[in-house]
């Protein structure tokens, strides 16, 4: 558990917020998600939850935490469709656990690393969801890969704005 | 092996956790007969659960933020208002900007009422039960166009029920929960609906698609289905009734997988994307208002007054029959065993009383002639032999066979 410690966590830089939002964002992400389509026309093209996956994954630098969070919203995203529980839940879960293991390794501090690797999990996280829609399951699924091409740029834009606003409520030593 | 499971740990849970939810999605899936995988349509107490608490979770938050889209602009409007009262001095065109805020949150309000007023006209004149719900959110996915309304089970409402604005049909209720329910769309590549071409009669199954518009699959080619054709429900789907309207016909295209079929893409007329306020047909059960009940019964007494002097006729004609002379003689000799019975003659022991009615004795004419029934004209010599056989008969003149002149008076 001394990877856990208060001193290593200084020495990687991970980054430690309030608990009301560790709560508090993932749960407005998703009632954001299912509401604003409603004044957007029927336009989905961005995925809040991702994006706050791809976050706190990043900031924590923990693959397990990162893995965890994708799955919990994913599935919860999952359940307010019409479709299988579990398709969403995976596509996230790779998708926190790669952003995780990247936290790791790159310099998380760099705000165009980050916009380029949301824009690049969006990419991976619709490409996961039509396989394991379409392949695993063997259902019939119509897509549009420039709707999903819309929603990783929007993705992307969406964390350039949010990412520094989330920066900001973090707990300094 | 420790030192494995620490140093895989990350990865180890990943699996593990992939794992877990692969196995609880092929649970979810079933194959049809037609060898495809579909979608077990009555989720699984599980997958259930899973969905109230999602349900439970996220609805309150949608509830109070729709609740509180008005209430958003007054704060905004009250934020100007403690503006204002610190700066005293604030010029006209603030004050105008405040006037064209709350003249937009009036406006807001009065289409919302006038939304609200079409809407319940509808439901007046509309022949079935209905329950107004307010749309509050939606599944948040392109993939799965499902919204969700602000009633469920405690106001009634059951799967499979229809959901329709005063334009047209929405979907059908899929998931009911406490105090809210799920819909499916139209436009959802899962849902299906029955309908028919108004003016062809053709008909169809109404699917939607990766865009949201939905669209008729599986028809054959048809050079009459033209842009612009109305659609309507066939009614033979057990969901939506009969003749509502669908949308219009917005074009056709070949069927991308068959030949000879063509897939005609449909403009819905309800505003799917733009759903306010809509109607749940509780109850197929014809309700019809007071007056056209009070028709109804109006109808029904005179048609019992119509069938009771229909009666009142027979009955008269009856009568009569058995008061006027028959035609039948009353000299006439009584029927053997076997045959009918004459008027007011009882069946004697061991005489059958269903027996064939003979027809009716005529009387003998009074100045009988050759017309006469039973009257037969006498034999020629000609026709007293046979004709041989083989030979063709022809017919002999004789002194009957002559024209009669009138003998002129002398």
């Amino acid at each position: 558990m001394a990877v856990l410690g208060a001193s290593h966590s200084r020495n990687l830089g991970i980054r430690h917020y309030p608990l009301l939002v560790y709560v508090m964002t993932p749960l407005v992400a998703l009632v954001l998600q299912a509401w604003l389509p409603r004044l957007l026309m029927g336009y989905v093209w961005f995925d809040l939850p991702l994006v706050v996956t791809v976050y706190f994954a990043l900031v924590r630098r923990d693959p397990i935490q990162g893995t965890l969070m994708g799955m919990g919203l994913g599935l919860f995203e999952d359940a307010v469709t019409s479709h299988p529980i579990g398709i969403n839940g995976v596509a996230k879960t790779v998708a926190g656990f790669l952003a995780g293991s990247m936290g790791i390794r790159i310099d998380v501090e760099n705000q165009t690393i980050r916009v380029i690797l949301t824009f690049l999990l969006s990419i991976l996280s619709s490409a996961i969801y039509i396989f394991v829609y379409r392949i695993l399951l063997g259902l019939d699924l119509q897509w549009n890969w420039f709707s999903d091409l819309m929603k990783a740029v929007v993705n992307s834009l969406i964390a350039a704005a949010l990412f520094p606003l989330l920066d900001r409520v973090q707990i300094r030593d | 092996m420790e030192s494995f499971f620490v140093r895989y740990r990350n990865l180890l849970v990943l699996l593990a956790l992939l794992l877990a939810q692969i196995i609880g999605l092929a649970v979810q899936v079933r194959r049809a007969n037609n060898g495809r995988n579909v979608l077990d349509p009555p989720d699984g107490a599980g997958v259930r659960l899973i969905r109230l608490w999602a349900d439970g979770l996220l609805t309150p938050p949608e509830q109070m933020v729709h609740g509180s889209k008005l209430g958003v602009l007054s704060l905004w409007q009250n934020y100007l208002d403690l503006r204002h009262t610190r700066e005293q001095n604030l010029d006209l065109q603030k004050t105008i900007d405040r006037m064209r805020l709350e003249q937009a949150s009036l406006l807001e309000d009065a289409r919302q009422g006038q939304r609200l007023q079409a809407l319940n006209d509808f439901q007046q004149k509309y022949i079935y039960k209905t329950l107004a719900a307010q749309a509050i959110g939606s599944s948040g996915s392109d993939q799965s166009r499902v919204f969700y309304i602000d009633k469920g089970a405690n106001y009634g409402l059951t799967p499979d029920m229809a959901v329709i604005t005063a334009d047209g049909i929405v979907g059908k209720v899929r998931e009911v929960f406490p105090r809210s329910a799920q819909v499916l769309a139209i436009n959802d590549q899962t849902s299906g609906a029955g309908v028919i071409l108004e003016t062809t009669r053709t008909r169809g199954i109404l699917r939607g698609s990766a865009a949201g518009r939905p669209q008729i699959v599986g028809i054959l080619a048809d050079q009459r289905i033209q842009p612009g054709e109305k659609v309507l429900t066939a009614g033979g789907d057990q969901i939506f009734p009969r003749g509502l309207p669908v949308g219009v016909v917005e074009k056709v295209v070949p069927d991308p997988e068959r030949d000879s079929f063509i897939d005609v893409i449909v403009k819905p007329a309800a505003h799917i994307d733009r759903l306010d306020e809509v109607l749940v047909i509780t109850s197929t059960e014809p309700r019809f208002p007071a007056d056209q009940l009070q028709d109804i019964a109006t109808s029904e007494e005179l048609k019992g007054a119509d069938a009771a002097a229909i009666k009142e006729q027979h009955k008269a004609s009856e009568i009569m029959a058995e008061r006027l002379p028959g035609l039948t003689d009353p000299n006439a000799p009584a029927p053997a065993p076997g045959t009918a019975l004459a008027p007011g003659q009882t069946a004697q022991p061991g005489q059958s009383t269903i027996v064939p009615v003979p027809p009716p004795k005529l009387l003998p004419a009074m100045h009988p002639d050759r017309f006469s029934p039973g009257a037969t004209a006498p034999p020629s010599k000609e026709n007293e032999a046979a004709p041989a056989a083989g030979q063709e008969q022809k017919p002999a003149p004789s002194s009957e066979a002559k024209p009669v002149t009138p003998k002129r008076n002398q």
